[in-house]
């Protein structure tokens, strides 16, 4: 087996997009992401790679659209007010059918924000955030492990449905160490027939192309593109459950809050409270399956999250409001205490709620 | 379940996230789960900076510690911080040169090193953490001192080649303390 190692989340992040073929990074620093580039600015020089730190964040991202429309594995990382300024750039890679892998390691907000640990761009994550009907395939990391399992993945996702992946961390994920293994894997690749690289007068141009005038042409694409969702919807949620089997509270959590909600569903086990866990590991598509089986079984469901519950109505559309959704959350770069979530348990325990 | 939940805490450059970093890569030696986390917020860029480490026999939960079993107080507000969050029966260790308070809790081992001045007198005033450090593997027997130098070695860059020696030699100062 191979080494386990001490890594920080977003050196993982780094070291897996390299070992996914990645070899364009275009970034623009700030906290608590800084470490991806920087580890980007050391290794990719080294294997003919492409390091580039834009003028700004806007320039970084129009730098991925390019390098994607030439067919390359791209990407870009910032964090959340860094994000903000690139949905402009994001809409247009939707618009465009291109693939790019987009991190944003989150930190409060909204505006400047702080820079402590905050989960609260779910909204601007899995319901758009730039203009125009569009969607992003968004994953969760909640260890050092899945940032870098999480990346490589979300680069074949990217690939397979030409749209942008996002992997939505938090400062914690980011900054924190933990044992990580990487496998020798070789990276899969996609063909790319539609991709910029050049015709060498032996087919016609390729156009990688936002804009349609004619709005019969832009609803068809429009159209196209959510049939393409809709087999994503269908092909790729992903969840973990934790101790679901007889579970009559479902706690429904990802990333960092789900680790936290973790403690708290051991220690209310030992008390003899059947209380579960669902982690949402893709946030689009959500795993709608999991909590609508859930919805049948449990009381109540408790989101425990880093923002003002913004992940509520996504369970209770999945849940058809069968059952209530209470929230346990702090925001700001404030992180929830395990006892805080089991306070929750417990008051949804005892039917207080 | 084992799991020992390691705050450390101090100023800025009294090598408190590299202290942590040694006890994490001890515990994965020792085929522990281990995650590190350190302070990367305002109140670093404002001189102080906290590390927390948990060793577990069992995935890591959430990697934030509210109730250590293991403080370090390099300082003295650190010390009165998060004195009241160690669990009873967990350990202190207080750097005595830095800090002049006593812990007022007779429900936990408390540890007064002078390692700043002890380091000192060595003429190695910032490895105090690695003095502190060398005391806690003394009492605490799963992580064992053998290995360490293994641990030193990969720490410390290359370019810093004589620190490794001076690592070492704070650990087992820290080690034979009041013996």
């Amino acid at each position: 087996m191979a080494e386990r190692i001490l890594m920080k989340g977003n050196e993982a992040i780094a070291e897996a997009a390299i070992r996914a073929g990645c070899r364009h990074y275009f970034g623009y620093p700030i906290t608590p992401q800084t470490e991806i580039a920087a580890y980007m600015a050391k290794k990719m020089p080294k294997i003919g790679g492409v390091f580039l730190q834009a003028e700004s964040e806007i320039a970084s991202i129009n730098m991925v659209y390019g390098a994607s429309a030439a067919g390359m594995r791209v990407m870009t990382s910032s964090s959340s007010p860094g994000i903000s300024l690139k949905t402009e750039g994001l809409s247009y890679i939707a618009g465009s059918d291109v693939p790019a892998l987009v991190v944003n390691v989150q930190r409060g907000g909204p505006g400047l924000g702080g820079i402590q640990p905050s989960q609260s761009d779910y909204f601007q994550a899995t319901k758009g955030g730039g203009h125009g009907d569009y969607r992003m395939i968004v994953l969760a990391p909640a260890s050092v492990q899945e940032m870098a399992s999480l990346t490589i993945k979300g680069f074949d996702l990217a690939d397979k449905y030409c749209m942008t992946s996002m992997i939505l961390a938090d400062g914690t994920i980011g900054q924190m160490m933990e044992p990580i293994v990487f496998e020798d894997e070789e990276p899969k690749t996609y063909e790319k027939p539609w991709a910029l690289t050049g015709t060498e007068c032996k087919r016609p141009h390729n156009i990688i192309n936002s804009l349609y005038l004619k709005p019969e042409e832009l609803e068809k694409k429009n159209f196209d593109r959510y049939e393409k969702y809709k087999l994503i919807e269908e092909n790729e949620p992903m969840w973990e459950e934790y101790m679901m089997e007889d579970a009559d509270i479902c706690v429904v959590a990802f990333g960092i809050a789900s680790r936290v909600a973790k403690n708290a569903v051991v220690t209310a086990r030992s008390e003899g409270i059947k209380v579960g866990l669902i982690r949402p590991i893709t946030l689009w598509p959500f795993p709608v399956a999991p909590i609508s089986a859930a919805a049948d079984k449990v009381k109540a469901f408790i989101s425990v999250e880093l923002n003002m519950g913004q992940m509520v109505e996504d369970i209770k559309l999945a849940s058809q409001c069968k059952k209530p959704v209470m929230l346990c959350n702090r925001t700001g770069g404030m992180i929830p205490s395990p006892d805080q979530v089991l306070e929750s348990i417990r008051k949804v325990e005892k039917g207080d709620n | 379940m084992k799991t020992t939940q390691i705050l450390i805490a101090g100023f800025g450059g009294q090598g408190i996230l590299f202290s942590g970093k040694f006890l994490a890569y001890k515990g994965l030696m020792e085929d522990c789960q281990v995650s590190w986390l350190p302070s990367y917020g305002p109140e670093m860029r404002g001189g102080t900076a906290n590390c927390n480490v948990i060793l577990s026999d069992t995935p890591v939960g959430s990697p934030i510690i509210t109730t250590p079993d293991v403080l370090i107080a390099m300082n003295t507000p650190s010390l009165q911080k998060y004195v009241d969050t160690v669990v009873p029966g967990g350990q202190i260790y207080v750097d005595s040169s830095l800090i002049d308070i006593k812990v007022e809790r007779n429900d936990v081992d408390v540890f007064y090193i002078p390692a700043t001045q002890m380091a000192k007198n060595e003429g190695i005033a910032t490895l105090a953490n690695m003095v502190i450090v060398g005391h806690l593997l003394e009492n605490h027997p799963e992580l064992s001192f053998e290995g360490t130098e293994e641990v030193v070695e990969k720490l410390v860059p290359a370019k810093k080649a004589a620190l490794k020696e001076l690592n070492m030699k704070a650990l087992n100062m820290g080690m034979t303390y009041n013996k």
